[in-house]
């Protein structure tokens, strides 16, 4: 690891994004507009929102950031960077924690506006506080890059890319607990969301809703996402290969 | 130049991609200090003997040796410059980002780096186009950004796939009498790969390649006289037919 060469690739990366602008407002805005247009989805039942919307601020950054990186690492891989960037003296681990500063900087700002808008706004009742949201929002962030920079290695080209969000994300979205609580499912999908980090990405959330102060559950949610974001990280280096056929 | 080892030197270098093999036992060495031309058809191997040289690729068989340690090592990540066929930069950044970028990663301290990015930039006439994003910029110009960024640092070897495709003949002139430049100011080898043989007589040395196997190589004079040709096209033409002939004989 050297620390010139990853921040000078986080930089690089929010500079990318930088004369991307429409890229940015879409990261930022679409989570609070959907935030809003939930809260008068649950209109005549707002406790209801109380618990869906904790768990949406849990999911948005992953997914968003699933789809950035996905993409973003699947072009350095396909125009020719990467094989640039790993004939240089770039450590895998100085590209990947280039990325993960990157968009976890960026998933803050993200998850920052998010729950600031679903607690001061809309009247978002957490018994917890908004810093332990913004936590596990960071965690689920890092996870979501993760996942994207592991499943670029699969994707030939945008369009194989983009279809990994249906079959990465959308079962764990099914089975975090979101549409129906987790110990109420048919076992054996209660035994795989189990072994899903989103799972507790959202249990987390319900967590710091239900709770003044942080719990052991969710010291150890947080622990689970986190150390999920580390393992996948670890697996995505794994892929960036120097010699390739 | 009194008894330098070779910039580049394989013996019995053979790459593997899926079923096929790509290139087939080749021993060759290149000059220190020289410009030396890698030419052959497309298809003939150039791109993968050249991702050999630099590490990029995988199943590489035989000794390959540059600048005096194996292909790959990590000690010569700073030491040999790489251009791609297709150019490598990023599309949303502009040409001055790029280059900053590629200059942190390669290391040269922070002060130096506004310098050495307006030389390169210079080396390569892109100046007025510094505040450019890449992807907004012509083919060529866009080539001309990805080999600048091989320029930075101190590279001594240089090793450019196709760095004059596509380029208008006053361009192509200026950037040959850079690489000669680069070569005989800084003392920096140069290897460059080109299937258009007119640029053969720009060379000092060459490499011909055809179908994984080395040709023929030395001077463009040793070669047209080998072949009794007036030109480095016509010798390889030449080398080729009689290449056939010895594969099928009739």
């Amino acid at each position: 690891m050297n620390a010139t060469r990853t921040l000078a690739t986080s930089r690089r990366v929010l500079r990318q994004l930088s004369h991307d602008p429409r890229t940015i407002g879409l990261l930022l805005l679409v989570p609070f507009l959907l935030l809003v247009l939930l809260y008068y989805v649950f209109d005549a039942d707002p406790r209801s929102f109380d618990s869906i919307g904790a768990s949406l601020l849990g999911i948005f950054p992953l997914v968003t950031m699933f789809l950035v990186t996905s993409i973003a690492t699947l072009r350095e891989r396909t125009t020719g960077t990467l094989e640039r960037l790993l004939s240089m003296p770039l450590g895998k681990a100085d590209l990947i924690a280039g990325y993960a500063l990157a968009f976890g900087a960026l998933a803050v700002v993200q998850a920052s506006l998010a729950t600031g808008v679903a607690v001061w706004l809309l009247d978002l009742r957490i018994a917890g506080s908004p810093w332990l949201l913004l936590l596990v929002a960071l965690l689920d962030a890092l996870l979501g890059t993760a996942l994207g920079l592991f499943v670029s290695a699969f994707a030939a080209s945008e369009f194989q890319v983009v279809q990994f969000m249906p079959a990465v994300i959308f079962p764990q979205i099914l089975l975090c607990g979101l549409f129906a609580p987790r110990d109420s499912m048919q076992p054996v999908l209660e035994a795989i969301s189990n072994v899903l980090p989103m799972s507790y990405a959202v249990d987390g959330m319900t967590e710091v809703l239900r709770h003044t102060d942080p719990t052991g559950d969710f010291v150890r949610d947080a622990a689970v996402v986190a150390g999920s974001a580390l393992l996948v990280l670890a697996l995505g280096a794994v892929t960036l290969r120097r010699r390739t056929p | 130049m009194m008894n330098k080892p070779p910039a580049v030197s394989a013996r019995g270098l053979t790459v593997v991609r899926g079923a096929r093999t790509v290139l087939d036992g080749l021993a060759f060495d290149v000059e220190p200090g020289s410009v030396t031309g890698l030419l052959g058809p497309s298809g003939s191997g150039k791109s993968t003997l050249i991702r050999a040289i630099v590490g990029t690729q995988a199943k590489v068989t035989g000794t390959l040796d540059v600048l005096g340690w194996p292909a790959g090592s990590a000690s010569l990540r700073s030491r040999v410059g790489y251009v791609t066929q297709a150019p490598s930069v990023y599309d949303d950044l502009t040409a001055r980002q790029n280059l900053e970028y590629f200059a942190a990663v390669l290391g040269v301290p922070r002060r130096e780096r506004p310098e050495q990015r307006d030389r390169v930039l210079s080396d390569v006439d892109l100046t007025a186009h510094a505040d450019d994003l890449a992807g907004n910029l012509s083919g060529g110009q866009r080539s001309r950004v990805s080999l600048a960024v091989a320029l930075l640092g101190t590279p001594e070897l240089l090793v450019l796939d196709e760095p004059t495709v596509g380029l208008d003949p006053v361009l192509r002139r200026d950037l040959w009498a850079l690489f000669h430049r680069l070569a005989a100011d800084r003392g920096v080898t140069l290897l460059i790969s080109s299937h258009v043989m007119d640029e053969a007589d720009r060379c000092e040395q060459l490499l011909l390649l055809r179908e994984g196997s080395l040709l023929a190589s030395g001077t463009p004079r040793e070669l047209r006289d080998l072949t009794g040709t007036d030109t480095v096209e016509d010798a390889f033409l030449t080398l080729v037919d009689s290449a056939r002939q010895h594969e099928y004989p009739r």
